[in-house]
């Protein structure tokens, strides 16, 4: 399958992202930069990787969303493409009202870089198939604003919803009812603060992230079939 | 009678003689800007006026080395047609005057050098020195140290992938930060800070011109005193942003093969960049300030041209080829203008308007500066040679194990360094925590180990020797996880060098990493110098800190913590020797003790690196489960440290040995490394090999620590207790009011 992955002056895990579909995965994948008005045909899904679009020095995300190519992200998403967002991407998305919620500052006020152990909350998602429900994976996570808060209704409604993908079991940020990952209402455009990227090889210490990344590439192949 | 009064001339830190110097060079009195650029061109900090003649002594060739010192960072050659290029930089300075801003752009002036050769960073290590944590303002500066580091090289997107942390009360008015960066790129890609082609436009890139940090490496090469304080608007301010953009900006346009030329303005700004840049190529260079993109108005021609704004470059490009150039920085959003170009002159011509400012020959600015051949008499040493008198403590050892566990130089140092990405770009193979950190390349089956290292202790008491223990200590780590060391990098951070006692130290810490990086075969190929680290006439203990980097295959890392149970542990080397005198130097003398005396561990070079190749060997053959290199708290501490892994194993040891127990539990004797193992035989096979001991000292067993000798129970304790301490400690000591 093809995957996008978009580059934000600033995202720095873009790479990350491209190396682990195409060597790690055997998937395609190609860069698009952020001044492209229309993402490349036949794309099955777009990544927003991590980094710090913009240099971040407003809100995360908060000028990333007006950037020319995320008007063609939510076109996609629209006809219902899949869209991921890791770490900068998910603020990308939560300041796009792509997703719910906001993602604000670390409990602890410093940025975290450590492996986390996550909860598999649903497996009724593209992003999650693979998994079976209530495995307990290890993503590394690094990000300094990462706490997931939105109001009762919005978090009781994601619940409700099932669409709580991952919670932190070790909460390493402060966020809202241990919320690692979440997915918008139509289930195909989801975020993460964790990198399932970094997981994706025995040499990165971990394998977990496969997972995540094969339930895509399984779940565009039934599409496609 | 001179153009500028005494002061003046004081002020930018020249003395009577040198400025006698620059008359007779230009055969007439300076301008103003010329005698500002001389200044800084003849710093400390830039022209290494007090150390060249000694930095000759270290050795700087190898089959691997591509490129010694004297360029923006050196070079060495890891096979498959790809080099890598590293080299450590300190900003002690600006880290005491302001300790975010100042560690910040001390990550991003030591990336701009490793991108400017054309290598994309992959890895950044840090070393950072502060004074005790019981006093306020050591916290604070600690905090911002920290969050400086980790603010610049996460935006940037480089890991920071290990280093060390330590504390002595001499770097309480003077905090040191050396941070080490490491690139990778393909051998016949480098590209040099050369202005070469007569003709060809000067380009210049990146953030705009401020009045930011100047002076800088002039106030780098001064003491401390009250005033210094003052001296805020000296430090620059970083933005991370910028320089990812200018990375890959920078390296999107060399692959045009439009660039001639590049490096990247850090100390000194402008002014370096360009009179090295013709200076290494013997051509001139002439610039018009006019062109200088600048952030502020009113800029005169003195502080355009020392100016230290970050995360500007300055390129020489192929005359007719510059728009290949300008599309390139257009698409990152970067401004690039030609300010200049390349002459055949060998001056340095700086216009403003059209009006010439400054007309000075590049070689005298690059190459006749000051050498100074300091008067060098026997290292300060203000230490005793007699050991006090150390009453029995056979009955605290577990006591003190634990309080040496939670000490601020040996405990776990993971609250700073998870503020610090460590796994971005994915090719961290072993991050910080461990004895070397792994970056494997993923172009090729190589991977690159590193280790930085530094013991000022030692050095105090005897530079020479000291410094030797240092490299062979880096050169341990790189082996114990199966490297080969290659190649060095050295920041020497010293005190006041016109002090003979002082010189002396510097003198004889040279002297020792030149004979131990030949005798281990790992040539330095470049460094840093920084002296002056004084405040109020205190000095800092001799604190040279090394960088040393290995290869070795790619392949999953040997853990440094025992893995199961029932395996045998081998200490490679053996038990060591030890006596009073040379136990004033370690971790215990300095947190139970509370003292410095006598001499460092004992170093038999030779032996060492028997030892060396023996564990390389075992880490080859997959013959060990875990290996741990001994250092700060000698064996006690590495047995712990060993047991904190996450499927909780720990040891019982079993002694018989006649040495007085905190000698053979504490003392930091070299060429040790702790093995555990399920193939007893063929790790004692390839010692005899290799001509070392290799003595079975005990077994893993399950959640304790247990050690006797001669059946007397020395410790044995749940390894919770003795983690809880080494985990905590760093934290209870920053959050203590």
């Amino acid at each position: 399958m093809r995957f996008g992955v978009i580059v934000f002056p600033g995202s720095n895990c873009d790479h990350d992202a491209w190396y682990a579909l195409t060597h790690n995965l055997g998937q395609q994948a190609e860069f698009i930069w952020h001044d492209s008005l229309q993402l490349p045909a036949h794309l099955d899904a777009v990544i927003l990787p991590g980094g710090f679009s913009y240099g971040d020095y407003l809100r995360c995300g908060a000028i990333a969303r007006f950037s020319p190519v995320m008007g063609a992200v939510k076109r996609f998403a629209d006809e219902g493409g899949l869209v991921m967002g890791i770490c900068n991407g998910f603020q990308v998305l939560v300041e796009a009202g792509m997703l719910p919620g906001a993602l604000v500052r670390n409990k602890g006020l410093k940025f975290a870089c450590r492996p986390t152990p996550l909860l598999v909350e649903t497996i009724h998602s593209p992003f999650t198939s693979e998994a079976t429900k209530g495995q307990v994976i290890h993503l590394p996570v690094a990000h300094g604003e990462g706490c997931y808060v939105a109001d009762e209704r919005t978090l009781d409604e994601l619940e409700s919803d099932d669409r709580v993908l991952f919670r932190y079991l070790d909460n390493p940020n402060g966020s809202m009812r241990d919320i690692a990952g979440i997915i918008n209402k139509r289930r195909n455009v989801m975020g993460m603060m964790p990198h399932p990227e970094r997981a994706t090889e025995v040499l990165m210490g971990c394998t977990d992230g496969l997972v995540v990344l094969q339930s895509v590439v399984q779940f565009a192949a039934c599409l496609a079939s | 009678m001179s153009a500028f009064s005494d002061d003046i001339i004081a002020l930018h830190q020249l003395t009577e003689g040198e400025y006698q110097k620059i008359v007779s060079l230009l055969g007439r009195e300076p301008t103003y800007t010329e005698l500002g650029i001389f200044s800084v061109m003849w710093s400390e900090h830039c022209s290494y006026k007090s150390s060249r003649l000694h930095l000759k002594k270290l050795p700087t060739r190898g089959k691997l080395v591509l490129q010694g010192p004297g360029e923006n960072a050196g070079i060495i050659d890891i096979g498959d047609d790809y080099a890598i290029a590293f080299k450590i930089e300190s900003h002690n300075h600006p880290s005491f005057i302001e300790p975010f801003q100042g560690a910040a752009t001390g990550v991003g002036g030591i990336l701009r050098d490793i991108f400017t050769m054309g290598a994309r960073p992959i890895a950044v290590m840090d070393a950072p020195r502060f004074g005790p944590l019981d006093v306020a303002r050591n916290r604070r500066i600690l905090e911002g140290v920290v969050s400086g580091i980790s603010h610049y090289g996460n935006c940037f997107g480089v890991p920071t992938v290990g280093g060390e942390c330590v504390f002595e009360p001499c770097y309480n008015g003077n905090p040191l930060v050396n941070v080490f960066a490491l690139g990778i790129f393909k051998k016949d890609e480098i590209f040099y800070g050369k202005a070469e082609g007569i003709g060809n436009p000067v380009i210049y890139v990146g953030a705009k011109t401020g009045r930011d940090g100047i002076h800088g490496a002039t106030m780098a090469s001064g003491e401390f005193t009250e005033e210094s304080k003052q001296k805020r608007p000296n430090v620059q301010v970083g933005d991370p942003f910028m320089e990812k953009l200018l990375l890959e900006a920078c390296l999107e346009a060399m692959q045009t093969g439009a660039i001639v030329g590049i490096q990247d303005m850090g100390a000194a700004g402008l002014t370096c960049s360009t009179c090295e840049m013709g200076s290494r190529a013997g051509t001139g260079v002439e610039i018009d300030l006019k062109l200088v993109p600048q952030r502020e108005t009113g800029m005169t021609p003195y502080e355009i041209m020392l100016s230290e704004s970050q995360e500007r470059m300055l390129l020489v490009a192929e005359r007719g080829r510059e728009d290949e150039v300008f599309q390139v920085f257009r698409k990152w959003g970067l401004d690039a203008v030609t300010v200049g170009s390349v002459t055949g002159d060998g001056i340095l011509r700086v216009k403003n308007h059209g009006e010439i400012v400054a007309e000075i020959p590049n070689r005298d600015l690059a190459d006749e500066a000051p050498l100074y051949d300091r008067p060098h008499t026997k290292p300060y040493r203000p230490a005793p040679y007699e050991a006090p008198l150390l009453p029995d403590r056979t009955a605290q050892l577990e006591a003190d194990l634990i309080a040496m566990l939670g000490s601020a130089d040996i405990c776990s140092k993971r609250w700073i360094w998870e503020q610090y990405d460590s796994t971005v770009r994915t090719n961290t193979v072993a991050g910080p925590g461990t004895d070397a950190a792994i970056i494997r390349i993923k172009e090729t089956g190589t991977s690159i180990a590193m280790s930085l290292d530094g013991n000022a202790r030692f050095c105090l008491l005897d530079p020479r020797e000291g410094s030797k223990l240092i490299v062979a200590e880096c050169c341990r780590n790189l082996s114990t996880v199966g490297a080969l060391p290659v190649a060095a990098t050295n920041n020497l951070n010293f005190g006041n060098p016109e002090r003979p006692e002082i010189m002396a130290q510097l003198v004889e810490s040279i002297e020792g990493i030149a004979e131990a990086c030949a005798f281990f075969e790992t040539p330095i190929t470049g460094g840093n110098v920084s002296l002056y680290n004084e405040t109020l006439g205190e000095g800092i203990f001799p604190s040279p800190v090394m960088g040393i980097v290995g290869l070795l295959r790619t392949g999953p890392p040997v853990p440094m913590q025992f893995q199961n149970s029932d395996r045998t542990i081998i200490l490679l080397g053996g038990l060591g020797r030890c006596d009073a005198i040379r136990f004033g130097g370690t971790q215990y003398a300095k947190v139970i003790v509370n003292g410095l005396w006598g001499l460092p561990p004992e170093l038999d070079m030779d032996y060492e690196k028997r030892v060396h190749g023996a564990i390389r060997q075992i880490v080859g053959e997959a013959m060990a489960e875990s290996t741990h290199d001994l250092s700060d708290g000698g064996l006690g501490v590495a047995l712990a440290e060993s047991s904190f892994g996450p499927s909780a194993i720990g040891a019982s040891i079993e002694f018989d040995s006649e040495l007085r127990p905190e000698f053979l539990l504490f003392h930091e004797g070299p060429s040790r490394i702790l093995v555990s193992t399920a193939h007893p035989e063929r790790i004692r096979e390839i010692a005899t090999e290799h001509g070392v001991q290799a003595v079975t000292i005990g077994v893993t067993m399950k959640e304790r620590l247990r050690i006797s000798n001669r059946s007397v129970t020395w410790v044995d304790s749940e390894l919770k207790a003795l983690r809880g301490s080494w985990e905590t400690s760093l934290e209870r000591l920053l959050h203590q009011s």
